[in-house]
């Protein structure tokens, strides 16, 4: 099993870990961790395409690889709108959730702030 | 001469390499977490330090060795700190 | 040599590993403290790929500052210590995630050891395109990332901008124009101003050295402008320095210097090449160093104010 193969198959299994946890957390900020763990396994899977499409003299390929980099630049630019949302979700409902069962127990509060999803 | 500078090598990073693995024993068998950061802080400073002196005779020019020496410093710098904020934390977390 | 496999294997089991604790530990703060240390292994991977420029993008963006970024909303969430939110989800609710996890990391693994041989590449493109526009850059990424691939980076600080201004649009209507709210303590330890007196100057000087050899070596604009934008949060946190009103002029104008720049050299170049971002090849060097220096400053600007958050008080107008 070479360096690249097995890169490859850790990023899915982080695939596999986030998405796990993007389903079941009901904390939004545990949410957005499991959501950026999805995005770095796709990464990875980018990288083994980049390392083992080496060519033209070069040990591998530059364009996924400076297209990983714009990635985790743009995926940090959304994690951090993410995280200005969820806060002014919770100053506004004063709830820390997105479990449906807990907004369903108080409709009377205004979900609004809370829109993007 | 360059035999007893690979030695060298050897033997310093060697070293290093104990202090690494002394103080990742510590930091999981000690008790709590005031003497697990001090175990870390062992690992951090002499055990970085160390690896680092046995790679000066193999840098290439005095640049790469001069950025060797800083990341050390910069290392000793972090760590010290950090540790002083965490066992801050800690002490006001037992209040 | 024959080290080498068994360290690539435990690494990535540790990588793998560090996922697993960021989505099973208890509360927040050891997950985000789990997710620091998993994006700075992550970063040692990129290394074992021959991915040095994407590994100081992970170890200083996916790793450093997204985790500043977590932890200090944690903070303002006040969940730091408390128990998860909400109630845990049923046996049932469990099982069914766990199964789809499994069928999309198995479908995904499946296409990683199926993947077509001899693999498809733009590298002989993307280094026609070194050789040509982006003539006399020793570092193929910075290549493409100005040359080849230009269109991309020149959207995605156009992308950094939007987040910025989304950010700051869902604060409160009052507090438009202040500043965001600090991002230390009101009495910073004396260890943390100190760590930032002695830590800030010296990791402005890296952060200007990684962008000026990014152009031959590892680096370039993202890492380095990371870097010193990493530099401005320690000062930030030590309150050395506060964040700076949102609507101040040299704010805005550093925000878009970047892009405003790109774009304009793009233009010209419809003029004096012949296409859309080509660069006269007489030029070509200087003019990418003179991009890539106003997208340091953006980057540099626009990180620290997407961590800081909305603006927050009242608005003094």
């Amino acid at each position: 099993m070479t360096p690249p193969v097995l890169a490859g198959l850790a990023g899915a299994a982080l695939v596999g870990f986030g998405l796990y946890g993007l389903i079941l957390h009901p904390h939004p900020l545990r949410k957005l961790l499991a959501f950026n763990l999805i995005g770095s396994g796709v990464f990875l899977v980018f990288g083994i395409v980049a390392r083992r499409g080496a060519a033209a003299g070069l040990p591998f390929d530059p364009v996924p690889q400076a297209m990983v980099i714009t990635g985790i630049v743009v995926a940090f630019a959304a994690s951090a709108l993410a995280v200005a949302l969820i806060l002014r979700l919770a100053a506004v409902s004063g709830k820390v959730t997105l479990d449906p069962e807990a907004w369903a127990k108080t409709p009377s509060t205004r979900p609004d702030g809370g829109g993007g999803q | 001469m360059s035999a007893l500078f690979d030695l060298f090598s050897f033997a310093a990073i060697g070293a290093g390499v104990f202090f690494f693995f002394a103080g990742t024993v510590g930091l999981i068998r000690f008790p709590d977490s005031l003497t697990r950061l001090h175990a870390l802080s062992k690992a951090d400073n002499l055990g970085l330090g160390l690896i680092v002196l046995g790679l000066l005779p193999r840098a290439d020019s005095a640049l790469a060795a001069f950025k060797l020496v800083l990341i050390w410093a910069l290392v000793l710098a972090s760590g010290a700190s950090t540790a002083q904020l965490i066992g801050r934390a800690l002490r006001r977390g037992q209040k | 040599m024959s080290v080498l496999p068994i360290l690539d294997v435990g690494l990535a089991f540790l990588v793998v590993g560090l996922a697993a604790w960021t989505v099973a530990a208890r509360n927040l703060f050891a997950s985000v403290v789990g997710y620091v240390a998993y994006g700075l292994l992550l970063a040692l991977v990129w290394i074992r790929l021959y991915a040095p420029d994407v590994a100081l993008t992970e170890a200083a963006v996916g790793g450093g500052v997204t985790g500043v970024l977590l932890i200090t909303a944690g903070k303002r969430l006040g969940a730091l210590e408390k128990d998860e939110a909400g109630a845990t989800p049923a046996l049932a609710l469990k099982i069914v995630a766990g199964a789809l996890a499994l069928f999309v990391a198995g479908a995904l693994a499946w296409v990683v050891v199926t993947l077509p041989d001899p693999a498809p590449t733009l590298a002989p493109a993307a280094a026609a395109a070194a050789d040509g526009p982006g003539a006399g850059l020793g570092n193929p990424i910075t290549a493409v990332l100005i040359s080849y691939r230009s269109f991309d980076t020149m959207l995605e600080k156009v992308v950094l901008i939007l987040a910025v201004i989304g950010v700051w649009s869902v604060g409160a209507d009052s507090a438009w124009g202040a500043a965001p709210a600090p991002l230390g303590r009101p009495q910073p330890a004396g260890a943390m101003v100190l760590l930032a007196q002695i830590l800030a100057p010296i990791g402005a000087l890296i952060g200007v050295h990684i962008f000026w050899v990014g152009a031959d070596a590892p680096g370039g604009a993202f890492q380095g402008g990371a870097l010193l934008a990493a530099m401005w949060m320690a000062a930030m946190m030590a309150r050395l320095t506060e964040p700076p009103r949102i609507d101040a002029r040299w704010l805005r104008l550093a925000l878009v210097a970047g892009p405003a720049v790109f774009l304009v050299i793009g233009f010209a170049g419809l003029g004096l090449a012949g296409d859309f971002f080509a660069f006269p090849p007489a030029f070509a060097k200087p003019l990418i160093l003179f991009i890539e220096t106003f997208m340091v400053l953006s980057i540099a600007v626009a990180l620290p104010l997407l961590v800081a958050g909305p603006p927050n008080g009242r608005s003094a107008r």
